[in-house]
């Protein structure tokens, strides 16, 4: 069983290859973490997979469906939910504010009812409010629901982000380093409300993420890219000793035939 | 934490709206027996300055599109009604019998056709600009009002440059009065309210805040832009429509481009984003331009000092995005965005 799928996906930027032929497969109810260098193509994956991007070859697959080519508003409302490496929250608007604007699924009265403040628009906005008051609240946010969304602190904007995504309701939520910015013992409240989100919220969650503490204790399988190719896929004990893995990171090891490989072109 | 939204009750509703029906009534009598003809008028074109400014702040404050051909829909309403008026009083008369109940259905409808014609407009300028965004946005809604206004200059069965005044000696019947106005006032401003305190405000907000992140949660940005658009315009039918009826004819002059600068110097002075704000603004203006009307086209001039000084001084306009707080506001669910 998979609810992502990612079958030799292609990305091609003028002359860069963004990504190559890149491969793999998230199991419902997981932890899925997505790491490698700086430039790897991490958040290109992500958006090729939220629609931002259309892959240039290959397939995305969504519980069943090719979401290849869709548009972001689309793939958002077939259940798939994200955050943004760098914070793009609303910040003009509340706290309370930016959550709710996700919530399009608890909005079933049309505009008619909005304007004529019918029955239905009151109970749609009750409904709205206290879902996203019960998920500022697993976010630890409840206390700034009417603050302004940009005078939080940068880790407080990282949770909103999560938040907010979580108001769509999705089915897969990806988090574009949620721990950036963040301290040791927020990240470390972090990953407990990530658990959380899965083990209580049932949502299933793909992690790009840098602070390599936080991705091997939350994420039960990691695949690892670099140069926008797969080059390693296990479960965290496997990914920190993987040779491989340790080169892309660390550099090459003194290894006479991979120095070889290296300036023999 | 606020208190739920209640239930609405419909028998209050109605109690309010025909108080405020009467009490409109009622100042409009006032206002005929209490002030000369001249203050009358400045108080008419308030009125109308007023749904101007909040129709179009829902583009450019609460959506943040910058739209600068609003006067291109005013001319389409307030041509549309004016030739609508004409034609269909005389069928209305032979059907109720001439009189103030006549005129105020054949005005009515004039109205509405206006604002049916301006929304379309509204649809058709829309669609097509809304892959762009800032200044390239400006420059397509200032071509479009030149459009509109050259294409009246241009149309024969509407009077060409010479100005539509019905096939009458009379002109335009005259039916724009201090009750039609601020009735018209009133509709506006609360269909804009609810629509900007809504699921559709906040997301209105939330593209003029960050259009990716929007799209990421599944709002639907091209619609709900389109739909910007097209009740802006609508709104600026009905003004365009009181307009016409409260003289004996209009002109594509009328229109000009600096009719639109007037509207965007409204809702700068007001406060981007802010309904109360947009009013005032409308009503600043009608004011000052009566004060500066010897000083013609340098009043252009003077505005542009105006917003220059407003910009270096209080740049988020008289309210900013805050709202007065009117009873009328303050029973809202939340605005969005307010700073």
């Amino acid at each position: 069983m998979t609810l992502l799928a990612l079958e030799r996906v292609d990305k091609v930027f003028g002359g860069l290859r963004a990504l190559r032929g890149v491969s793999f497969e998230v199991a419902p109810g997981s932890i899925f973490g997505l790491i490698g260098p700086n430039g790897a193509g991490k958040t290109t994956l992500f958006n090729v997979i939220t629609g931002v991007y259309r892959p240039d070859g290959g397939h995305v697959r969504f519980d069943g469906g090719e979401i290849g080519g869709l548009s972001p508003a689309r793939v958002a409302e077939l259940g798939i939910a994200r955050t943004f490496q760098n914070i793009r929250l609303f910040r003009a608007m509340t706290v309370e504010e930016n959550v709710m604007v996700a919530g399009h699924k608890l909005h079933r009265a049309g505009l008619a009812s909005a304007v004529f403040r019918t029955a239905a628009h009151a109970s749609d906005e009750n409904a709205l409010t206290t879902r996203a008051r019960e998920l500022l609240e697993v976010l630890g946010l409840k206390d700034h629901a009417e603050d302004v969304a940009g005078s939080l602190p940068y880790g407080s904007q990282r949770r909103l982000e999560i938040a907010r995504a979580l108001m769509l309701g999705p089915k897969l939520l990806l988090l574009d380093e949620p721990a950036a910015g963040m301290n040791s013992s927020e990240a470390f409240e972090l990953e407990r409300q990530i658990r959380f989100l899965r083990d209580e919220l049932g949502v299933t969650i793909v992690l790009v993420e840098h602070n390599m503490s936080v991705v091997m204790s939350v994420c039960e399988r990691i695949h690892v890219v670099d140069h926008g190719e797969t080059i390693a896929e296990g479960t965290p004990a496997e990914i920190k000793v993987h040779p491989r893995v340790l080169a892309a990171y660390l550099g090459q090891e003194a290894d006479p035939g991979a120095a070889d490989e290296e300036t023999a072109p | 934490m606020e208190a739920a939204l209640k239930k609405p009750r419909w028998a209050l509703r109605a109690v309010v709206a025909a108080a405020a029906i009467a009490g409109l009534y009622a100042a409009g009598l006032g206002v005929q027996a209490g002030f000369i003809e001249y203050v009358q008028r400045i108080i008419l074109l308030a009125g109308i300055n007023v749904i101007l400014a909040v129709g179009l702040n829902l583009i450019n404050g609460t959506t943040g599109q910058f739209s600068i051909g609003h006067a291109g829909f005013m001319a389409v309403g307030a041509y549309a009604a004016a030739f609508t008026g004409v034609h269909l009083a005389p069928h209305v008369a032979s059907l109720l019998g001439a009189g103030s109940t006549a005129d105020a259905v054949t005005f009515n409808v004039a109205l509405l056709v206006g604002a049916l014609l301006a929304g379309a407009t509204g649809v058709l300028v829309g669609l097509p600009s809304l892959r762009l965004k800032g200044d390239y946005l400006a420059i397509v809604t200032l071509g479009f009002g030149e459009i509109i206004r050259i294409l009246l200059n241009n149309a024969q069965f509407l009077g060409a440059a010479t100005g539509y005044s019905g096939d009458s000696a009379a002109g335009l019947p005259a039916y724009t009065s201090f009750f039609w106005v601020f009735f018209w006032v009133l509709v506006v401003v609360a269909l804009i309210r609810n629509v900007t305190f809504s699921q559709t405000g906040r997301s209105l907000v939330a593209i003029r805040e960050d259009e990716i992140a929007a799209e990421a949660m599944a709002t639907p940005t091209t619609r709900l832009k389109v739909l910007a658009f097209t009740l802006s315009a609508a709104t600026a039918g009905i003004a365009g429509g009181l307009f016409a009826h409260m003289q004996s004819g209009i002109r594509p002059e009328d229109f000009r481009f600096d009719k639109s600068i007037d509207m965007i110097v409204m809702i700068i002075v007001g406060g981007l984003g802010s309904i109360s704000g947009a009013a005032l603004g409308g009503i600043f203006v009608a004011v000052t331009l009566e004060v500066m009307r010897d000083l013609q086209q340098y009043r252009l001039v003077l505005y542009a000092l105006l917003l220059i000084v407003i910009m270096l001084v209080r740049p988020e306009g008289l309210l900013g995005s805050r709202e007065l707080g009117l009873a009328l506001f303050r029973r809202s669910s939340k605005k969005p965005g307010a700073t």
